[in-house]
């Protein structure tokens, strides 16, 4: 399987099974679909009043060559995972919802202002250390787990988050493995005293802030209504300085409402944060904000006016990181990885502040899908089956989609708010997928230099 | 040196199959929330 595509005039092929990237001029470019399904002889005939022999000749040879060394129209040889149903899952991340409370009241929240349709509650130590072994227990053989504060907001619950951190770092330590803490927030009570604890212990910094005041403000309130730009901006700036600007990742969320969010993402960069990246709400199709398929083409153009800018800024010496713009194309995961994507359900789990188990973040509240707990184990072995198994090759529209070992199959949490099934992918976040990804790899290939005329 | 095509990176992940699975690397994610990755973008941890 092959995908082609163009991008202000380069014409880009990606090897689907291999992964390999090529430019191609406007003769392999043309003939390269042809080239799987006829002969030599039939190319000729078909190409030659456009194209001499000997070119026709050229292109074939390379695209053969190509073919033999299983960088085009390479075959999937793999299928799938063993069957594995029968062993014990394996947990290697929790995200931990440290605050089901929030200081802010943004519109969009899947987690209805932090408390997941249920009381507004803050962990407690004692379930939060029990989360952290049973992680150290579930990830027998990883050396490496990792650990998300997240809410709500978890800043409102910093002193168990402070413990969390010594008392998993000491136990991880005593067991030869390691726990990479990274903490989501809104940065609402990010002050000096919390900015260098999470600096001193080396922790990741997930921030939000949509772009523009005039886009935040539209969606992230205050709990009276306000705006919250005014409130968080001048924290997040004085934040990132205080951490060399590394080490952190300024995120917003887009809607229907601002689907011209290029301008926004520009606003983040002009402030001067390096490491920035905005989202496709989610949400279901009668909320006003909701992108429909509709918007995919002005979102689509957006993309591609981002990653022009993006380019143009790098060319000036003045880049930033456009998070859904990373593309490793030689040092990627492997494929075992790539067909599974987030392993939610399975390898990854999220934790109530009750200490209840759900396969992510925002599986939280959704009753059917909750797996046990921190405290009796893993008790929804049906659910972490079906996780398990909803993968590229058991997904009907993944298994021929060419992105499949690029999105690992998307989102579960999306697929089933918006399908009822995590079989079924959202079609607009594959859509939207498959653009940045087309953007990304252009972006490697202007890198490599390997521009076509 | 070829004269049509350009070949950016001679990988093969279906060669990957033999040696990966370790499940070292990040988790991925692609909420809107969390930001965090695609899976193609993640690097290999081993």
């Amino acid at each position: 399987m092959i995908h082609k595509f163009e991008f202000d005039g380069t014409k880009i092929v990606l090897d689907v099974n291999s992964g390999a990237v090529h430019v191609m001029d406007e003769p392999a470019w043309e003939m390269v679909d042809d080239f799987y399904v006829l002969v030599r002889e039939d190319m000729l005939s078909k190409y030659r009043h456009r194209y001499s022999e000997e070119l026709i000749g050229e292109v074939l040879q390379e695209m053969t060559n190509l073919y033999s060394e299983g960088l085009l129209y390479s075959e999937d040889k793999f299928s799938g995972p063993d069957d594995v149903s029968n062993d014990t899952p394996v947990v290697k991340s929790l995200c931990l919802n440290i605050s089901h409370d929030c200081n802010l009241r943004c519109r969009y929240c899947f987690a209805g202002s932090g408390h997941f349709g249920g009381q507004r509650a803050l962990m407690p130590l004692e379930t939060g250390t029990r989360a952290l072994d049973f992680l150290l227990e579930m990830s027998a053989g990883r050396r490496h787990c990792e650990v998300d504060f997240f809410g709500g907001e978890p800043l409102m619950n910093m002193a168990v988050v402070r413990e969390l951190v010594s008392y998993g770092r000491s136990r991880a330590a005593q067991l030869g493995k390691e726990i990479k803490f990274t903490l989501t927030t809104n940065a609402v009570l990010l002050d000096r005293e919390t900015a260098d604890f999470l600096n001193n212990e080396n922790i990741s910094v997930v921030l939000s802030l949509d772009g523009k005041p005039e886009t935040n403000d539209t969606m992230r309130k205050t709990v009276n209504g306000g705006g919250s730009y005014s409130i968080i901006e001048p924290k997040i700036s004085s934040f990132i300085k205080g951490r060399n600007n590394e080490n952190y990742i300024v995120r917003g969320t887009y809607t229907r409402h601002n689907t011209g969010f290029c301008g926004d993402v520009l606003h983040l960069a002009d402030l001067g944060y390096r490491y920035v990246s905005v989202e496709p709400v989610v949400g279901m199709p009668w909320n006003e904000w909701s992108i429909r398929e509709a918007d995919l083409p002005a979102i689509c153009r957006e993309y591609e006016l981002l990653c022009r800018e993006y380019l143009n800024r790098m060319q000036e010496g003045r880049p930033f990181e456009f998070f859904h713009f990373n593309l490793d194309l030689n040092n990627g995961p492997c494929l075992p990885k790539r067909i599974s994507g987030c392993g939610a359900g399975y390898e990854y789990m999220a934790v109530t502040p009750e200490g209840d188990l759900y396969p992510c973040h925002q599986f939280v509240g959704r009753e059917q899908y909750r797996l046990g707990s921190v405290w009796d184990g893993i008790t929804g072995r049906q659910v972490v089956d079906g996780f398990r198994q909803a993968h590229v090759y058991n997904k009907a529209k993944c298994r021929d989609c060419w992105a499949k070992f690029h999105c690992g199959g998307g989102c579960h949490a999306n697929a089933q708010l918006v399908s009822g099934s995590v079989m079924e992918p959202y079609h607009i976040g594959c859509e939207i997928e498959k653009k940045r990804l087309e953007c990304a790899i252009y972006i490697q290939v202007l890198r490599a230099g390997n521009t076509e005329e | 040196m070829t004269k049509h095509i350009k070949t950016i990176n001679r990988v093969n992940l279906q060669e990957t199959v033999k040696r990966g699975g370790c499940k070292e690397c990040q988790a991925s994610c692609q909420s809107a929330c969390k930001t965090s990755c695609t899976v193609g973008n993640q690097v290999c941890a081993k």
